[in-house]
């Protein structure tokens, strides 16, 4: 078994990637008040990571390296991309951030690093060890920030929480793919659709699949194993909170659409319904308690809860437009929510204490560029053209009707005029009503927002021109 | 030039002003001079560029349509309909190059006249960016060959409109004349709107061509001939709000309270002459019913708007209602398919017309500073009763001023003799075939009209002397930069650019190169072919030129009779004839009209609504409101106490050995973790996934 070049640059966003991380880690060891010199190669490393995945996608053709294990390709590759603006939006905004709390910057960026290859890996995998592998770096990395804020009582909350649940659904994951292991003596991913078919009456096989859907939805939040999301995305660092609530949510959601691809799905249609009810359940519960919120970051928690159920409409779709929704939505929803959570960032007041709707009032006036950010991320998460949250939602949505699941479609649109209560109040609140606090002023760092305006004009872009991105996840399947 | 570099050319005319927008909206203030050399020298690069393009067009390409079209967002399989790509373009024709030619070319001039117009203006790069905006919105709708991006256009520059004509907006009659403008035309673009939402349904496509196409191959909204004319009408629409044209006429004069390099450029020569431009465009599908309709139109317009212009004293007013009322001869000579007349028309009017305005602002500026250095805030500047005897302090600006008066009456050796002839000969042809003789009568009636009331204009303004001797010496020719934009407007509204025959056009490259497309509605429904109707029109032309060189000969005599050499005394006429005169000069009353019956029946219409939203509406509402948010707390409380509740109770029942997790935590992590469990155990029970 030799390694061919070949298979190194297959892998080079990875590398890339990973390597950065070793640097970074590297530095901050033998280099005392590097924050500076590491946060932008962290920012560096994954812009570097990004233009390679992106000049790969167009015209890629699926193919495999390091033996079987990595998958290369357009959705690979679309998918590094996504996480990495994800990753370079969080960096932009937690510089500041975490000066403002006051948190020791040191390890912060190699653990981020490390949570961008760990959901690369997810993206690329080809077998189903390998995607365990994945998941489990994310993962840990992900534990690790959201108690970051290890002077605060609400992160530790939250790294412990988000710990055990995770540990949990781990070994529903890791059972379910033993499971499948036993019924079929494959761990190939690209085998799951024909098993699929042949062995759709297999106790073994299917219960093994679903365990792995448990696993799964336990990662993107979905109804009914969301619960730890609250708690967790309150409790963590706001620029994690965003950075886990988009990129772990996009990760996670390629591994549905890789393990439960339309093959697979059209061959198991209980699993389908499952997933379906699920879908609706988790867009009517996120939204109906998000009305009731009044911290914005809880609202944000619980719509993140809602967005898994839409997404989940386009992966039960079980077709390629329901799929390139997925893509699409998650790409859309990776700029959109991070802004959010970076506005967020920025008005908190470094003590801990979250953001209220009441403390919003009469925003625009104090800080007139930020509420303008904060509205078009409102406007693109209700779902309002020309911003790009709405043609996320079409595909989606559509791509259910296309999938039979029309009663799912109209939920999801009802349930999208619900949340548009919540979400407009906000700009509401912030452009039509008077400001208590008329004096203070908000500063808002330069680096952060870089972040917010590159996100605003990304979903701008990619709602006034949603082929850019659409003629990209055209190649993914 | 190959197809696709003169479509980049296209396409970069385009976007060249946006970029200039962009960069003047958010850097302007903080550039050398406020960025207006920047704003210029983009729409001059923009001019060059379609300068160019027509040359390439014409020159290689003859009647060729150059199409650049791209899929812009493909909404595969919709319900109801199948599978729907969206897809938009781009396309040059000759009547696109000439219009881009047009545009850039009035806009570049009117960028340099505004440099010294708005010198010293509060807003002085926020206008220049608007401009820019404009140009770009404007252009847009010129290089649509879609319905979608030309509706895009047309919303575009209605708010670059608005904006430019609310420019002073802390004058209430100017932020009032802004909304003015924008609401009537959202009336025009209701029924624009309703027009092309019928066609979509149709043929499920947007592109003009393919409408076309669809049309030519039997299909029909609604499978009706009826339906097909209700939807050039309603397009037609469109035009009707955007040139002004009656009945929504009212929003023009208004949008004078905009800088006068504004009106030259939207209200007189580009945007409001988009509307004809568009029936140009879809001239294709109309029936010979929807072109009746617009040769009425036209005709009502182009005679009430003359009538009004007449008895206004208003400089910019007056040439307001001539705008009106030469976008109804362009209308009107669409209408009866004079289709190439009808657009030479537009391009020679919009040369002269941007003239008579640019002209018109170099003497409100004068008159200004005059003004000005008296310290006197009374006196109107605009108003013709004060000027008079401006050609000695004025020379440029009065004999540009003399060349476009002359353009507008048709008198020979003109641009306007040229094309206004066509039109009028296209008249006669029309009334001749189908008998609605009214519409020539008016025609040469208007054409009377015109040069009576310019004439006007230029004796009033300039011929004479002046009434105060001691501002007449404050009263001083316009800077360079604004100068220029005159004479080269002025030399533009000679014939040769358009004919080398100074008295027919029919042969010149112009109406040659915008020949009248041929019609795609069903042959019964159609009007006369182009050869029928040229041959109808080909030997009137010199009884029109007769006939309409006497009625603008009569008009001008009867300026001088009047104003003049004062044989007649207005005044005197004017008390005599006392009703009719005051009709005139309240406009035919529309505005009382429209204020009464629809303003005020809109205001008792909503207090009708009003009551009704706060009594029935806002019950249900409010109801819905509290038991959606009873929901949104039960499934809160749901959530922490009962679920929780079970979950603990459940926890605490089995005895999980939860010691080592309690130290950390409250108890929920483990409810979370039961809870999740329970439900997986649902699902398998429910669902015997096996």
């Amino acid at each position: 078994m030799i390694m061919t070049p070949q298979d190194y640059i297959a892998a080079l966003p990875l590398g890339i990637v990973a390597v950065t991380a070793f640097l970074v880690l590297l530095i901050e060891a033998f280099r005392d008040g590097s924050v500076r010199v590491t946060s932008w190669l962290t920012a560096l490393g994954l812009a570097a990571a990004f233009f390679v995945a992106m000049t790969r996608v167009f015209g890629a053709a699926p193919g495999t390296a390091f033996f079987g294990m990595y998958a290369t390709g357009a959705f690979p590759d679309l998918m590094t991309a996504v996480f990495c603006v994800s990753g370079i939006l969080t960096v932009l905004l937690s510089s500041a951030y975490l000066g403002k709390e006051h948190l020791v910057q040191g390890e912060y960026y190699a653990v981020l690093l490390s949570a961008v290859a760990g959901m690369i890996m997810m993206a690329a995998a080809a077998d189903l060890v390998f995607f365990f592998l994945g998941l489990e770096l994310m993962s840990i990395a992900f534990y690790i920030l959201a108690g970051f804020a290890r002077g605060r009582l609400m992160s530790n909350e939250a790294g412990l929480k988000y710990f055990l649940l995770g540990a949990f659904s781990t070994g529903f994951l890791l059972y379910g793919i033993a499971l499948v292991y036993g019924a079929t003596g494959r761990t190939a991913i690209s085998a799951i659709p024909s098993h699929s078919l042949a062995l759709a009456h297999s106790p073994v096989f299917v219960v093994g699949l679903a365990l792995v859907l448990v696993g799964l939805l336990f990662k993107v939040a979905a109804f009914p194993f969301h619960m730890w999301a609250p708690d967790v995305y309150e409790g963590a660092p706001t620029t994690v909170s965003g950075f886990m609530a988009t990129g772990g949510k996009a990760a996670a959601f390629s591994g549905f659409l890789l393990i439960f691809s339309p093959l697979a799905l059209n061959a198991l249609p209980t699993l389908s319904d499952v997933i379906s009810l699920i879908a609706a359940a988790s867009m009517i519960l996120g939204n109906i308690v998000a009305v009731s919120q009044t911290s914005i970051k809880r609202m944000l928690a619980y719509s993140s809860i809602a967005h898994a159920g839409y997404i989940l409409a386009g992966v039960v779709a079980g077709n390629r437009m329901g799929a390139e929704g997925v893509i699409f939505y998650l790409a859309a929803y990776t700029l959109m929510n991070i802004g959010a959570f970076g506005v967020v960032s920025i008005l908190e007041s470094g003590d801990g204490t979250g953001v209220t709707y009441d403390e919003c009032a009469g925003l625009s006036r104090r800080a007139p560029v930020l509420s303008g950010l904060m509205a078009v991320f409102m406007f693109s998460l209700t779902g309002i053209p020309p911003f790009a949250g709405f043609f996320g939602k079409y595909y989606v949505f559509a791509g259910a009707i296309g999938g039979g699941y029309t009663w799912l479609a109209i939920i999801g649109v009802l349930m999208s005029v619900v949340s548009a209560s919540y979400y407009l109040r906000l700009v509401v609140l912030m452009y039509f009503k008077e400001g208590t606090e008329r004096n203070s002023s908000v500063s808002v760092p330069a680096a952060s927002l870089a972040a917010l305006v590159i996100a605003a004009i990304g979903l701008l872009g990619l709602g006034l021109f949603p082929s850019l991105l659409l003629q990209l996840t055209a190649w993914c399947f | 030039m190959t197809p696709d570099t003169l479509l980049t050319l296209a396409v970069a005319t385009l976007l060249l002003p946006l970029c200039g927008f962009v960069l003047m909206i958010f850097f302007g203030k903080r550039l050398p001079r406020q960025g207006d050399w920047l704003s210029t020298s983009v729409i001059a690069v923009s001019l060059g560029m379609a300068v160019v393009i027509l040359a390439a067009k014409i020159g290689s390409y003859g009647g060729e349509t150059l199409t650049l079209n791209f899929t812009w967002v493909d909404l595969h399989n919709v319900p109801l309909i199948g599978p729907l790509p969206i897809i938009l373009g781009v396309a040059v024709d000759n009547l696109t190059a000439v219009m881009l030619v047009v545009v850039t070319l009035i806009s570049t001039l009117v960028h340099l006249f505004s440099i010294g117009y708005m010198h010293g203006d509060i807003r002085y790069s926020r206008y220049f960016a608007y401009l820019g905006f404009f140009s770009f919105s404007m252009l847009m709708i010129v290089l649509a060959n879609n319905l979608f991006l030309l509706y895009v256009g047309w919303e575009l520059v209605g708010i670059s409109s608005y904006l430019l004509i609310g420019h002073w907006y802390e004058k209430k009659s100017a932020s009032n004349a802004a909304i003015k403008a924008f609401l009537v035309n959202r009336v025009g673009d209701f029924g624009f709107f309703l027009g092309i939402a019928m066609l979509f349904m149709t043929f499920h496509t947007f592109g003009l061509r393919e409408i076309f196409e669809g049309i030519g191959a039997g299909r029909l909204p609604f499978e009706s001939n009826w339906w097909l004319t209700a939807a050039g009408v309603l397009l037609f629409c469109g035009a009707v709000g955007k040139s002004a044209q009656f009945p929504l006429h009212v929003w023009l004069p208004d949008a004078m309270e905009g800088p006068t390099p504004v009106s030259a450029l939207i209200h007189a020569a580009t945007m409001v002459a988009a509307g004809v431009y568009l029936v140009a465009r879809i001239f294709p599908l109309m029936t010979a019913d929807a072109l009746l309709v617009v040769a009425y139109i036209g005709a009502i317009t182009a005679f009430i708007s003359a009538t009004i212009a007449i008895t206004q004293n208003d400089i910019k007013k007056v040439l307001a209602y001539s705008t009106i009322s030469q976008l109804g001869y362009m209308i009107m000579g669409l209408g009866v398919g004079a289709y190439s007349a009808g657009f030479f028309h537009l391009v020679t009017h919009a040369m002269f017309k941007a003239g008579l305005f640019l002209g018109s602002g170099s003497i409100i500026h004068a008159m200004h500073n005059a003004l000005h250095h008296e310290n006197d805030h009374a006196t109107d500047a605009q108003d013709l009763r004060n000027m008079g005897g401006l050609r000695k302090a004025m020379p440029v600006t009065f004999w540009t001023f003399v060349v476009y008066t002359l353009a507008i009456c048709g008198v020979p050796l003109t641009s306007g003799f040229l094309s206004k002839d066509e039109i009028l000969a296209g008249t006669l042809a029309f009334g001749g075939m189908s008998g609605h003789v009214i519409i020539p009568v008016i025609g040469f009636l208007v054409a009377g009209l015109t040069a009576f009331y310019m004439f006007r204009v230029v004796i009033l303004a300039f011929l004479g002397d002046h009434k105060d001797a001691a501002r007449f010496s404050h009263l001083r020719e316009s800077p360079m930069v604004m100068t220029i934009p005159l004479v080269v407007l002025a030399i533009l509204s000679v014939f040769v650019f358009y004919s080398f025959n100074p008295f027919d056009a029919s042969d010149s490259w112009i109406v040659r190169a915008v020949g009248r497309p041929d019609s795609v509605v069903p042959p019964s429904m159609a009007a006369p072919s182009t050869e029928a109707f040229e041959e109808a029109a080909h030997g009137l032309h010199g009884t029109a030129m007769l006939l309409s060189l006497s009625v603008a000969g009569i008009g001008v005599l009867f300026a001088f009779v009047t104003y003049y050499w004062r044989k007649i005394n207005a005044d005197a006429v004017a008390s005599a004839l006392g009703p009719a005169y005051r009709f005139l000069l309240n406009k035919w009353y529309f505005d009382e009209i429209y204020q009464a019956v629809i303003v005020n029946g809109t205001l008792a219409l909503s207090r009708i609504l009003r009551w009704f939203d706060g009594n029935i509406v806002d019950g249900l509402v409010n109801g819905t409101g509290w038991v959606t948010r009873g929901i949104s707390s039960v499934s809160g409380m749901f959530d922490t106490y009962v679920v929780d509740g079970i979950v603990n109770l459940t926890g605490y029942l089995s005895g999980v050995g939860g010691l080592a997790l309690r130290k950390f935590q409250t108890g929920r992590v483990q409810s979370y973790v039961i809870f999740a469990v329970l439900s997986v155990m649902v699902f398998y029970f429910v669902f015997r996934l096996i």
